[in-house]
């Protein structure tokens, strides 16, 4: 199959992350509106000067990205929406480099965001797919968390996986995410009290499931020369890959969509797993980031337990990985959640990350993943960025 | 193992009654087939009549070939439990009051992976036998059961939830003179039933039924005359609180069609018993009965109706009866969307001509009474929308399906006259 062309001459700036609330008055539109204004103040960019933007958002109904052009305000020459959830970042970012690489746009804003309202999540999981309406929810109503319960038991009964080795991944999110003052967990996890976790839906328990919260995550991206011109840290693009509906003919989700295209995402980025300073995985549950630590090639199939016993996945540790606590401790913010591990890898490879930075953090891997359409996560993403100028 | 479910104890009238909660009802369309198939108690799923590739969850175009023609087949209920979890929380109230759920992944021999309930008594990681069944929002639902019967295992919890089975139950059987009033009464307490009660209407008159009824153990025998709205209220006082099944087999027939007869005396009296009778009980016991579908081991669960199959498509022998069914028969069908709500289970028992003196003058086959109590228990442990009872009944059934027109034509034939 011929490669894809090269991301070159773009450049990522402005990553902002509006802090998390547990439940929020505030609609999509406020959180979206918050992220945005970030940026653009990070950047000294005007409201004016945006000529393209891309939406994540679960919670914007009726409206879409088109209703929220008017209701900010924004005059575009190109606007994306993008409904995919955890996989939503890398894929907004590689749609939105192509576009500045066309010509097609000049300053693009790329924003998720969600609130959370009382009743918000049980209301987003009653209407999320048609396959979810027909053959999920019927049985047991459990929602992501059963059908990750599901997917977790077929990986323990197949790879030896214990709940320590996942417990493992969580442990060190939280001690991550103790350094993040935005992340909603604020007190320390041990092992044993993720072992003596209330149980959810077996094999899962308390300390698996992300929190949902309101958020937003906003980042610009402009051509590189117009970031250089403007004395900005930033960062490049070294590969981007999107991937849906990949392994149909799996019986249970052992592996994602990233096993088809991670060979393209290291060779265009000209660099091997070693090369990488830190990994950003989607992690609604923590089998998923085995699974992306897996096949983004850290190590073999059903090699990620001992590949997490073996290694220290803080932010001084030889791993680095979800360095701002990830989901599992910052919080889910809907689809921004999708975002974190985005936003988080742009201040660490552009040195500002403060509290959670990684020493010397160059390339960052980012990967995503979403979409529980019915059994089991649809959308993959992934994206290497590097460091193209530092604070 | 599955625990023997006891009889329940006393209700205590100081505490609320549970109020009816039910599973998500919403399905596309497509789905609905699901439930149709349940509603008979088949395993039927959509197969690609290009390519064959069976498909699920439902959908509008083949997952191999796109092709968009997906008939609803029977196929082998055989599969494999792959993976399970125990939900303990769930943001639905039906589950969460019912937690925690044991559900799992089933891979089919047929092909496809589905999500499924899953029975207690299935082991991990072994082979399953796969059930269709209507859940307490009336929508089939999948159940993986053992592929070997284990003891009591109709008594586990989720199975239960899926059947309106008559173990522990209290059931009102509406007519005491039908000749088939005494086979169910018998079938029912042979299934487990705690207690029969049975209408009897012109208590003054002698009739057969009566000392068999008299003779057998927990049946009572009631004042009730359908036709009279004051005796159905005074009885839906007295025992409406304790009515977990009603089967209403109140039926009043004469042969003939519109001209054997000189006037409406007849068809009056038919639509009477048969259509304002169901309309009358429903009106008096149906409230009560909705209000205890969550009420525990003996929550009111189930209405049954005995319609002739000629509610379908008229007979002319028996053209009056045949109307005043039909009528009946569109009327269940308001009362299952009426019902619907609170999950209590409108069941229609569709029989060809029975074994007694006003089918006199027809052939056989005919449906005897045993063989109705047996189509009418085994459709309440199954949880059935719809019964077919008798040879004649499914071959109307098919023939229905088939062509309605077709059927009116060969019902409607004009006899040997010149």
């Amino acid at each position: 199959m011929e490669r894809r062309s090269s991301y070159k001459g773009v450049a990522i700036i402005a990553p902002f992350s509006m802090p998390y609330q547990r439940y929020s008055i505030e609609t999509a539109h406020w959180w979206v509106a918050k992220a945005l204004r970030g940026s653009l103040d990070a950047a000294d960019v005007r409201p004016e000067e945006i000529d393209g933007f891309s939406v994540a958002s679960f919670t914007l109904a009726p409206d879409t990205a088109v209703g929220l052009t008017q209701h900010l305000g924004l005059c575009l020459r190109w606007l994306d929406n993008i409904p995919m959830g955890g996989a939503s970042a890398s894929v907004a970012l590689r749609r939105a480099a192509r576009a500045i690489q066309a010509g097609d746009a000049n300053i693009v804003a790329c924003v998720a965001g969600d609130t959370n309202q009382i009743d918000s999540f049980r209301n987003m999981l009653s209407s999320f797919s048609r396959f979810a309406m027909d053959a999920s929810y019927p049985y047991g109503y459990g929602g992501p968390n059963a059908n990750f319960a599901l997917l977790t038991d077929r990986y323990m009964q197949k790879y030896g996986a214990t709940r320590e080795d996942f417990g493992r991944i969580c442990v060190a999110q939280r001690s991550n995410a103790l350094n993040n003052p935005n992340a909603l967990m604020k007190k320390p996890l041990t092992l044993d009290d993720y072992n003596n976790a209330r149980p959810i839906s077996d094999p899962i328990a308390l300390f698996d499931c992300v929190m949902p919260c309101a958020g937003s995550e906003c980042f610009l991206m402009m051509p590189e020369e117009e970031a250089q011109r403007r004395n900005l840290p930033y960062a490049t693009i070294g590969s981007a890959i999107e991937r849906h509906n990949a392994h149909a003919e799996d019986d249970i989700q052992l592996r994602g969509g990233w096993t088809l295209d991670v060979d393209e995402l290291y060779e265009m980025a000209q660099c091997t797993p070693t090369d990488i300073d830190l990994l950003q995985t989607y992690d609604d549950y923590p089998v998923i980031s085995m699974l992306q630590i897996e096949d983004l090639g850290f190590c073999a199939k059903g090699g990620a337990p001992e590949f997490v016993r073996s290694h220290d996945l803080t932010i001084t540790g030889d791993f680095p990985h979800n360095t701002s606590g990830g989901q599992l401790s910052a919080g889910q913010a809907g689809a921004a959640g999708g975002f974190i591990g985005m936003v988080e890898a742009i201040r660490q490879v552009t040195g500002t990350a403060g509290p959670t930075q990684v020493r010397d953090a160059k390339i960052a891997l980012v990967s995503g993943f979403g979409m529980i359409n019915y059994d089991r996560g649809v959308c993959t993403s992934a994206s290497i960025i590097k460091t193209g100028s530092r604070a | 193992m599955t625990i023997e479910l006891l009889p329940p104890p006393r209700k205590d009238p100081q505490k609320k009654t549970l109020s009816p909660t039910r599973p998500p009802e919403a399905r596309s369309r497509a789905s609905l087939g699901l439930s149709a198939a349940a509603a008979e108690g088949r395993f039927a799923l959509q197969v690609c009549a290009e390519c064959d590739t069976v498909q699920y969850p439902p959908r509008d175009a083949c997952s191999n070939c796109i092709g968009t023609e997906l008939p609803w087949q029977e196929v082998t209920p055989n599969g494999h439990l792959l993976a399970e979890t125990t939900i303990r929380a769930s943001t639905k109230l039906y589950f969460r009051e019912r937690a925690p759920w044991r559900i799992g992944s089933v891979k089919l021999e047929a092909g496809p992976v589905v999500l499924c309930h899953i029975h207690n008594d299935c082991e991990k990681n072994a082979p399953v036998t796969m059930l269709n069944r209507l859940d307490a929002s009336g929508q089939g639902v999948l159940l993986a059961i053992p592929t070997t019967r284990t003891n009591n295992m109709e008594d586990d919890p989720q199975l239960r939830a899926l059947s309106a089975d008559p173990k522990h139950r209290r059931i009102l059987i509406a007519d005491a003179w039908n000749p088939n009033t005494p086979a169910i009464a018998k079938a029912l307490l042979d299934a487990g039933a705690a207690t029969i009660f049975v209408g009897e209407a012109e208590s003054w008159r002698p009739h057969p039924n009566r000392r068999e009824l008299n003779e057998m153990d927990n049946v009572n025998v009631l004042p009730l005359d359908v036709t009279d709205t004051a005796s159905v209220s005074k009885l839906a006082g007295e025992i409406g609180g304790k009515t977990d099944i009603l089967i209403n087999n109140a039926r009043f027939m004469r042969p003939g069609g519109v001209l054997d007869r000189g006037d409406t005396g007849f068809a009056k009296d038919e639509i009477e018993v048969n259509y304002f009778g169901l309309m009358r009980l429903a009106q008096s016991f149906g409230p009560g009965m909705m209000g205890r579908t969550a009420d525990g081991v003996n929550a009111a669960v189930a209405w049954v109706n005995i319609l002739s199959v000629n509610a379908l498509s008229n007979s002319p022998e028996y053209g009056c009866f045949s109307a005043s069914n039909a009528a009946a028969y569109s009327l269940s069908q308001s009362l299952r969307g009426e019902f619907r709500g609170a999950g209590l289970r409108v069941m229609n028992v569709f029989v060809g001509p029975t074994d007694d003196a006003w089918y006199q003058s027809l052939p056989p086959p005919k449906v005897i009474p045993t063989s109705m109590a047996r189509s009418v228990v085994d459709g309440l442990q199954r949880g059935l929308e719809d019964v077919w009872c008798g040879d004649i009944a499914k071959d109307v059934r098919d023939r229905w399906r088939q062509d309605p027109k077709v059927l009116e034509r060969e019902m409607t034939t004009g006899g040997d006259h010149a």
